[in-house]
Parts: C-alpha cells; structure tokens; sequence
C-alpha cells in the first residue's frame, strides 16, 4: 500500500505545485520519485521528527501542502505536541502520513507497531483520522486527503494488502462504504484488518449469518449515520480494528450508540488487547494470536449472536 | 540582500517603556506571572516592531511582510503592547488580558491580529519559523523571518533539530533572537543547564552569530539592519538581557517568572520607568 500512496501522491503532485514532502530519514525505496521529481519540494530533516513536523507546518502556513512521511509511531508520538499546537491549533495543510499501521511491522517489536495512533490522533481537534483498508481506499484518500484543507492523519498499510473492494468505491471522508448488506450482524473494520473482516463475513455466510460489512475508513469524523442505521436494522455490531481496545474504532463506535440511545443491541470490540505486544511474528500471525485472523472474528460474530439471540441462531450449522 | 539604512530616528526606548508599562498593567489586572520575560525582553521588541519588521496594521496578513514568532509564548503580552501601540488592534484590549471572556490569553495567539504563530511551550518557534524560511525563498520571496527564543527554549531538543536543519539549508533569510537572560523557570542557567559557551556552540552548529546589548536599542537597530549577517548562513542574535529589566526589585529574580504585580508593587514599577510621577 505505500507504494500504491506515493505512486498517486507523485501523480497529484505533478498537478499540484503546493505539495511538499518533508520526512525524517524513512522511506527507502519508495520516495525517490518524488525527491528526483520535485528536488526543490522535498526535505529529509534527517531523524527529527519534531522538527519535521514543525518545518512542515512553517511550510504550510505559507500556502503550501505538506506531508510528514515516516513509518509507524515515529510521525505521530514523537512529535505529538507540535501536530497538536502547531498543525491542529492552527489548522495548518499538513498531511501525517505513516506507513505500517498497526502490527504491519509484526516482527521489529513494539517501536515499530502503531497500536495506539487511532485513539491518541482521533482526540486531537480539527484533523481527519484517516485509515485506508485496500489499494482502492488507499490511492481515493490521497486525493481526498489533499484536497481537504487542513490536518489528515493517513494511517498506510505496509505491503501488498489484499483487495477488498471488488467494485469501484465512491470514497468521502466521514462516510462509511458498505461492502456487503445482511440483516444478521454489522462488521465495521477500519483498515487492512479489513480483509480478514471480509473473510470471516464469507464464513458467517456459508452458515447462514448475513453480515453487513462497512468500511469505516475515516475514524474521524466517524460516519454516525452508518452506524445508528446498522443498530436499527441488524441484531449486533462487531468492530474490528488493529489497534489497542482503548480509544480506537470500536470505542468511537460505542459512543456513537450510547449517544444515540440506540446501544441496546449486541455489541463487540474486536481489537488488541491493552497489552504491549511483545510477541515475535509476522503481521498475519500476530492478527491470529490476537483473535484478529478471520476464523476468530467469525467465531466471536457467532458466539455473540448466539448468547444474545439463541432464538436467530437455532438453526445454525455451527 | 541587505536591509535596513543603519539607525532610524525612532525612539525605540521610549517604546520599551510604554510596552513595560502595559506589561506591568497587565499581569496586575490579570494576576498573572511572567513578567520578568516580558521585561527582559521588551527592548528587543521594541526595535522589531519600531522600525525592523516589515508588518503593517493596515495589511496584517500582506504577503510580503516578515514573518515574527515569538517562540517564547509566555512573554506575549509584551507584543499584544506593541501590536496595540502600533495600532493592530484596540489598546483596550490590553485590559482584558488573562480574564475570562478576555481578548488577550496569557500565551501568544494567533487569534490575536498581527500575531503569526501561537506558541506555549518551548521548542516550537524554530522548527515552524525555519519552514516559512523554506517556503519563502521556494516562492522566491523576500521577507524575513524573525523568531525569538528564551534561554528555555534553547534546552529543547527541537530547538536544535532546526538549528542543525536551518544551517543545513543555508536559511539566510531567517533571524533568530535570543533574550538571554540566563535565568530559566526554577533557577539560574548555570545551576540547570548552562549554554555557555553559547556564541562558539551556535556557530559550531553553522550559524552567523552577533553578541549584543540586548537592552541597548541602538545595537539591537544595527544589529537587525544587516541581515543576514554572513550570506548563505542563518543570522543568529545572542541579546544579553537582565529578567525584570527597568523594575529594580524584579531584576534578576527567579521569582519574577511567577509572582503577581501587586498594587504597590505596579506604582513603584511605573515609576521606575517613568510613568509615574
């Protein structure tokens, strides 16, 4: 996928002359078109991602675009405060992109697992939190994401992440995209854990569970609307997300039904626990240890289907 | 590119002074500390606002004027006082400075007319200031950007990211000030963390530096007419200055940070700098 985001951000830069790149020594191997391109708009601050941001922001008061570019937390925690004063307090034009949301980075150990970004990002006032699930989502939010005037945190995957959309997408942020419909139970996923939420949807069908499927690419401002209508027309909503439980996808789900008053359904966060992850493994292993492999979130949508409404779920094969 | 004519027939001193007074009023209506900063730094102010920025009320976000970040947020109301002399803004303004529904917050503003940037916390004005620096010479533009830090804010990590970044790029159109007063939050530099040598360790870092009186308004003129002062390098200004400048009994305290004017305390100050009989 962050091949798939600097290819579309250097075909909208050739357009858009007030795209600057500035990133802190990250991004081997998929940034030199852009710094080759465009030498006179592309800034390695070396590792200093505070100042990274900083300059950034400095470059985008001046009527510019610019984009933080680094990998996992280092564009976000380490410099927190400046994209809180400096990027969120003054609306400046900048874009925080990471790449290798979540356990993307399975094995190098929990320096380089984006576990917490959601919740952390998602608190802050007037940036769009922002996690895409396939190429299809991937390359629309770049668009979507220059052209909205202001902070975008853009949580990229890492590397070739299935696809889950099989039809093109009309993508907007703050609007969910259904992917499949069923009356059953929802699943609303946020980013490349999405694909595993598809599989399991696929297994729940074959035991005659029909699962609506949404996409809740933009955290924030999440799609309230989406997700009060999925509470009023199927049974149960699970939320699955690679992120730490507290505060990500599935809390900012929460608070939408309890504000609503519509939270008398079943309900699940399917998510990593509050724990540092310090096991050893690849993205796809780690998902499994989790419960975040597709087998475990089919199980847990039946588990919880049956313990609510044993009387839907009497005629079921599994 | 050279600027300025050498000195002007401005009375920056008497400007530091109507901007001490305000200050005094100020942080006494809003029971409110910093003042000490605000003291230390209003000569340098003075002269920036006096005849070095190129910033018009008229215009405050006119492309072509410098860019002024005081990254020093807690000193602000020593520039809300020069923006209101200068007429950005209502002088009575200045009266509503810290109180509820006020005009004026304790650190520096945006929201405030003429203020570019809002700072609060050390370490944030060099980072932003050097990408206006960046942006400007990109547009090929030819303003300058001003930043003005506190001896705190060279402890800052990030203050050093962009001293290294700055030289790096060769930011000649960028200027930063410090007001050295050498006395931090809780104590003297040299008990927490000396700079010293300050002068050979910036210029180490690639940067130009002059060493000044930074209470002596007419240096401070010369000084900032001639930017940058070596070309290719950025300018950087070691203004030595005494926290609580021009109140006697608030110069060189810690606790000048921290404590309120009291009513007493602001008549004797006035007079000290001569708005009192």
């Amino acid at each position: 996928m962050r091949s798939v985001f600097n290819d579309e951000l250097l075909k909208i830069a050739r357009n858009d002359k007030r795209i600057f790149m500035v990133l802190a020594d990250i991004g081997y191997g998929e940034i030199e078109p852009f710094a080759q391109e465009f030498p006179d708009r592309f800034y390695n601050v070396g590792v200093a991602e505070q100042n990274m941001t900083g300059v950034a922001c400095g470059i985008a008061m001046e009527g510019n675009i610019a984009i933080t570019y680094s990998i996992a937390n280092f564009p976000t925690l380490r410099p927190l405060e400046q994209i809180r004063n400096d990027v969120c307090y003054h609306n400046a034009n900048v874009k925080i992109v990471i790449i290798g949301g979540g356990l993307a980075y399975g094995p190098l150990g929990i320096s380089h697992h984006s576990t917490e970004d959601i919740a952390i990002l998602r608190a802050l006032p007037n940036i769009i939190v922002v996690a895409p699930s396939d190429f299809a989502e991937a390359r629309a939010a770049v668009h979507a994401m220059i052209e909205h005037n202001g902070p975008v945190y853009y949580r990229c995957g890492y590397k070739k992440e299935p696809a889950i959309h099989e039809n093109p997408i009309n993508f907007k942020f703050g609007k969910a995209i259904k992917i499949l419909d069923g009356s059953d139970a929802t699943i609303i996923f946020t980013g490349t854990i999405g694909y595993n939420a598809k599989v399991a949807a696929e297994l729940l069908k074959k035991d005659g569970i029909y699962v609506r499927l949404l996409s809740m690419h933009t955290v924030k401002p999440i799609d309230s609307r989406a997700i009060v209508d999925a509470a009023a027309n199927t049974n149960a909503i699970i939320t699955v997300e690679e992120h730490n439980i507290n505060g990500g996808l599935g809390g900012a789900v929460a608070e939408v039904l309890m504000d609503n008053g519509v939270g008398n359904i079943g309900f699940k966060r399917l998510a990593l626990p509050d724990v540092n992850v310090s096991k050893i493994g690849s993205q796809e292993w780690l998902r499994g240890q989790y419960g975040l492999d597709a087998q475990s979130i089919a199980s847990t949508v039946r588990s919880l289907l049956r313990k609510k409404f044993p009387k839907i779920c009497n005629d079921l094969k599994a | 590119m050279v600027y300025g004519n050498g000195l002007s027939q401005y009375n920056h001193a008497a400007f530091a002074q109507k901007i001490r007074g305000h200050c005094l009023r100020m942080t006494h209506g809003g029971k409110s500390g910093h003042i000490g900063s605000m003291l230390s730094m209003a000569d340098i102010i003075a002269v920036l606002y006096g005849s070095i920025l190129n910033v018009s009320a008229d215009q405050p976000k006119c492309d072509t004027r410098d860019r002024f970040i005081l990254s020093k947020g807690h000193g602000g109301a020593a520039v809300y006082a020069a923006l209101a002399e200068k007429g950005f803004f209502p002088k009575d303004w200045l009266s509503t400075y810290y109180k509820d529904a006020g005009k004026l917050s304790g650190h520096i503003s945006h929201h405030v007319p003429g203020v570019e940037f809002s700072t609060g916390s050390l370490g944030h004005g060099l980072p932003v200031a050097a990408g206006m620096a960046l942006a400007a010479r990109h547009a090929n533009k030819k303003h300058r950007i001003f930043c003005v830090m506190s001896d705190g804010d060279i402890d800052e990590g990030s203050t050093w990211e962009a001293i290294m970044f700055a030289a790096q790029h060769r930011m000649d159109n960028l200027v930063a000030i410090v007001d050295y007063n050498r006395i931090q939050a809780l104590g003297k530099m040299e008990d927490v963390i000396e700079l010293e040598p300050f002068a050979d360790k910036i210029r180490a870092f690639g940067w130009a530096v002059k060493e000044i009186n930074g209470h002596d308004c007419n240096q401070i003129e010369e000084t900032l007419s001639y930017i940058p002062f070596e070309s290719g390098k950025p300018s950087f200004v070691i203004a030595k200055t005494i926290k609580g400048k021009g109140v006697s009994f608030l110069e060189n305290t810690v606790s000048c940070h921290y404590h309120a004017i009291t009513q007493t305390d602001l008549e004797k100050g006035l007079r000290q700098i001569g708005e009192l009989a």
